[in-house]
C-alpha cells in the first residue's frame, strides 16, 4: 500500500513582514496506484503541495502520510521528477539513473544493469555513456523519470514534468508516460499548467482555487475515459472524443472562475 | 606599434613581442645604470652578476646548502602547508556552504581570521611548533586556507538547489551530497581558490623563512643580505618569483582543464 494521505494541510510562507497563505485547508486522498493530476492557477500553491509530500517542505498545520507514515523529510521511497529535470551534469546518463541505486548501496554490476534496462524502455539505447548537456530537452527528461523509476519508490511525485519541453514532444512524452505507467503502475501525483495533459493522463483531476489554494473540484476522468473508450488512443484521436472536449470545457470554466477572482490573493494575507 | 596608436586589438604575436620588449627594457637599463658607476656595486648589482651568483649557488652550497636544495626545502614546507589548508579549508567551505547551522558557527572566528596576515601568525607559531618544519607550515596554512574555504563555500552555494534536492528525494546522505554533488558541483570555484591559496602560501611561506629557520630561499636572502652580498639576495628573489609562477602556470593549466570539462556541463 502506497497511498499518499494530506489531511488538513495549511502552509504559510513570511512575505514582507505578513503571512501569504499559500494552501488553506487541503484534505486529499490519493489511494494506492491512482494517477492524481492537480490543476489550478499560478501560485495557487500545487508545487508547494507535492514539495510537502517529498519532504522538502513542512505544512505550517495537518499532516501529510505516504504509505501510512507521516512525511518528515526527503527519502527514496518518494521520487521526485523535476521540472528543470535535475540531472547531474557531470554523471552520465547511466550514473545518473544509477545514482538512486547507489545511494542504497546497490553494487555496481546491478546498478548498471538496472540503468540499462531502464534506458532500454525509454528507447534510449546507445546514451548510456552521454552527458546530459549532450541530449534533448525530452530525452533529458527522459533520463530524469529513469533515474526515479530505478529507485522502484512508493510513490512519483511529477513537478511539471513536460512544462519546458516543446509541444510536440510533451506529446510524445505523455504517451510515453502512460506506457511506462502501464508496465510499472505506481501512485503518482502529477502537478501541471496543462488541462489536457491533466485529463489525458490521470485518473483523477484536482482543480486548485487561486491563493490560497483550496480543492476547487475533483473530477473523476478514469471512469469517463473507461467508458467512452479513450484510454489507450493517441493523443490526437483523444482530444475529439466528445467527453474530452466536455471535460476541457469544465475544468477550464473553473479555472478562469478562479482566474477572474484573482484580488482573491490579498485576501489570503494574514496580518 | 600601430596597435597603440589606434587603440586596435593586438593579436597574440604583437602581445608577446610587446611584453618581450618590456622585459629587455627593464634588464637593460638596470645593467646600464650598474655599469654606469652611478651607484655602488654592493647597492645593486648588475643583472649578469645576479644571474652569475644564482647559478654559481646550484653548485657552491650557500647558507648550508645549494640553490636547488633551498628551493626544495620551501617548497616542501609550502606543500605541506597548503596540503593541509586545502585538505581542511575545501570540506570545511563545503561543509558551511550545506548546513546553514554550521556556517553560523563558524563565521564570526572566521571573519576574524581573515584579516590577520600571515605574518602576524609568524611568533605565535614559532612559539608552538617551532622553527623546524611546525611554525613555518602553520604559517603557510594561515595564508593558504581563506581563500580555500572561501571559494568552496561560495562553489557549495552556487550548486543549484534542485539538483542538491534530487539527491536527497534519490536517498543521498550528508557526506554523499556533499561529495557527489557539491563538491564536483562547485570544482571550478574550489580551483580558483586553491590557485589563489597557493599563492598567498607561498608568499606567507617567504616571510615565515625571513624569520624562523635555517634553510629555504627566505633563508638565503637573510644570509645573502648579513654577508653584504646583494647579488644573491636579489638572485634568491628570483627563485622566489620563478618559483611562484611556475607554481601558478601549474595551478591555471590544471583550472582550465577542468572548466573546460565542466564549463560546457552546465
Amino acid at each position: 500500500m502506497s497511498d499518499i494521505v494530506f489531511d488538513r494541510i495549511s502552509k504559510l510562507f513570511p512575505r514582507g513582514g505578513s503571512q501569504f497563505a499559500a494552501l488553506a485547508d487541503v484534505s486529499l486522498k490519493i489511494p494506492d496506484k491512482q494517477f492524481l493530476a492537480i490543476v489550478g492557477p499560478s501560485g495557487c500553491g500545487k508545487t508547494t503541495l507535492l514539495r510537502m509530500a517529498a519532504g522538502l517542505e513542512s505544512p505550517s498545520s495537518g499532516s501529510v502520510q505516504v504509505g501510512g507514515r507521516p512525511v518528515n523529510g526527503p527519502g527514496a521511497d518518494r521520487a521526485v521528477v523535476f521540472q528543470q529535470f535535475a540531472l547531474f551534469p557531470w554523471k552520465t546518463v547511466r550514473e545518473n539513473i544509477a545514482f538512486g541505486l547507489k545511494c542504497k548501496g546497490v553494487p555496481r554490476a546491478k546498478r548498471d544493469q538496472v540503468a540499462l534496462d531502464y534506458l532500454e524502455l525509454m528507447g534510449m539505447v546507445g546514451t548510456q555513456d552521454n552527458y546530459p548537456h549532450q541530449l534533448s530537452g525530452g530525452m533529458q527528461q527522459r533520463v530524469a523519470i529513469a533515474r526515479s523509476y530505478a529507485i522502484e519508490p512508493e510513490v512519483l511525485l511529477m513537478d511539471e514534468p513536460f512544462g519546458s519541453l516543446d509541444a510536440q514532444t510533451r506529446t510524445l512524452m505523455q504517451e510515453e508516460l502512460i506506457r511506462i505507467s502501464r508496465v510499472n503502475p505506481r501512485t503518482v501525483l502529477f502537478i501541471t499548467h496543462g488541462v489536457e495533459e491533466a485529463i489525458y493522463l490521470a485518473d483523477r483531476v484536482v482543480v486548485l482555487t487561486g491563493s490560497p489554494g483550496r480543492i476547487r473540484e475533483i473530477i473523476d476522468v478514469k471512469s469517463i475515459r473507461e467508458s467512452e473508450g479513450w484510454d489507450r488512443l493517441v493523443s490526437e484521436d483523444a482530444l475529439e472524443m466528445p467527453e474530452f472536449s466536455h471535460l476541457r470545457a469544465r475544468i477550464w470554466r473553473l479555472l478562469r472562475q478562479e482566474m477572474q477572482a484573482a484580488p482573491r490573493s490579498t485576501d489570503g494575507k494574514f496580518n | 606599434m600601430e596597435a597603440i596608436l589606434t587603440g586596435a586589438r593586438p593579436n597574440r604575436v604583437e602581445l608577446a613581442l610587446f611584453s618581450l620588449a618590456g622585459t629587455v627594457i627593464f634588464f637593460g637599463l638596470w645593467q646600464i645604470l650598474a655599469m654606469s658607476g652611478l651607484v655602488s656595486k654592493f647597492v645593486l648589482p648588475s643583472p649578469a652578476e645576479v644571474i652569475l651568483a644564482g647559478l654559481r649557488m646550484t653548485v657552491e652550497p650557500f647558507a648550508g646548502d645549494t640553490m636547488q636544495g633551498h628551493v626544495l626545502a620551501s617548497l616542501t614546507r609550502w606543500g605541506m602547508g597548503f596540503g593541509l589548508a586545502a585538505g581542511i579549508g575545501v570540506p570545511l567551505g563545503l561543509a558551511m556552504g550545506y548546513w546553514r547551522v554550521l556556517d553560523a558557527i563558524v563565521s564570526p572566528m572566521f571573519e576574524g581570521y581573515r584579516y590577520i596576515a600571515p605574518l602576524a601568525w609568524v611568533p605565535f607559531a614559532a612559539l608552538w611548533f617551532g622553527t623546524g618544519v611546525g611554525g613555518p607550515v602553520m604559517v603557510i596554512f594561515t595564508g593558504a586556507f581563506a581563500p580555500c574555504v572561501i571559494n568552496a563555500y561560495r562553489g557549495a552555494q552556487s550548486v543549484e538547489r534542485h539538483l542538491t534536492e534530487a539527491a536527497w528525494t534519490l536517498g543521498a546522505g550528508g557526506v554523499r551530497v556533499m561529495m557527489e554533488v557539491l563538491l564536483p558541483g562547485a570544482l571550478p570555484s574550489v580551483v580558483s581558490g586553491l590557485r589563489v591559496g597557493a599563492g598567498l602560501g607561498w608568499q606567507s611561506l617567504i616571510g615565515a623563512e625571513l624569520i624562523v629557520v635555517s634553510s629555504g630561499i627566505g633563508y638565503v636572502l637573510v644570509q645573502g643580505q648579513s654577508n653584504l652580498a646583494p647579488e644573491i639576495v636579489i638572485s634568491a628573489m628570483l627563485a622566489v618569483g620563478f618559483t611562484g609562477l611556475l607554481i601558478d602556470v601549474a595551478l591555471r593549466f590544471a583550472e582550465s582543464r577542468i572548466r573546460m570539462r565542466w564549463g560546457q556541463t552546465t
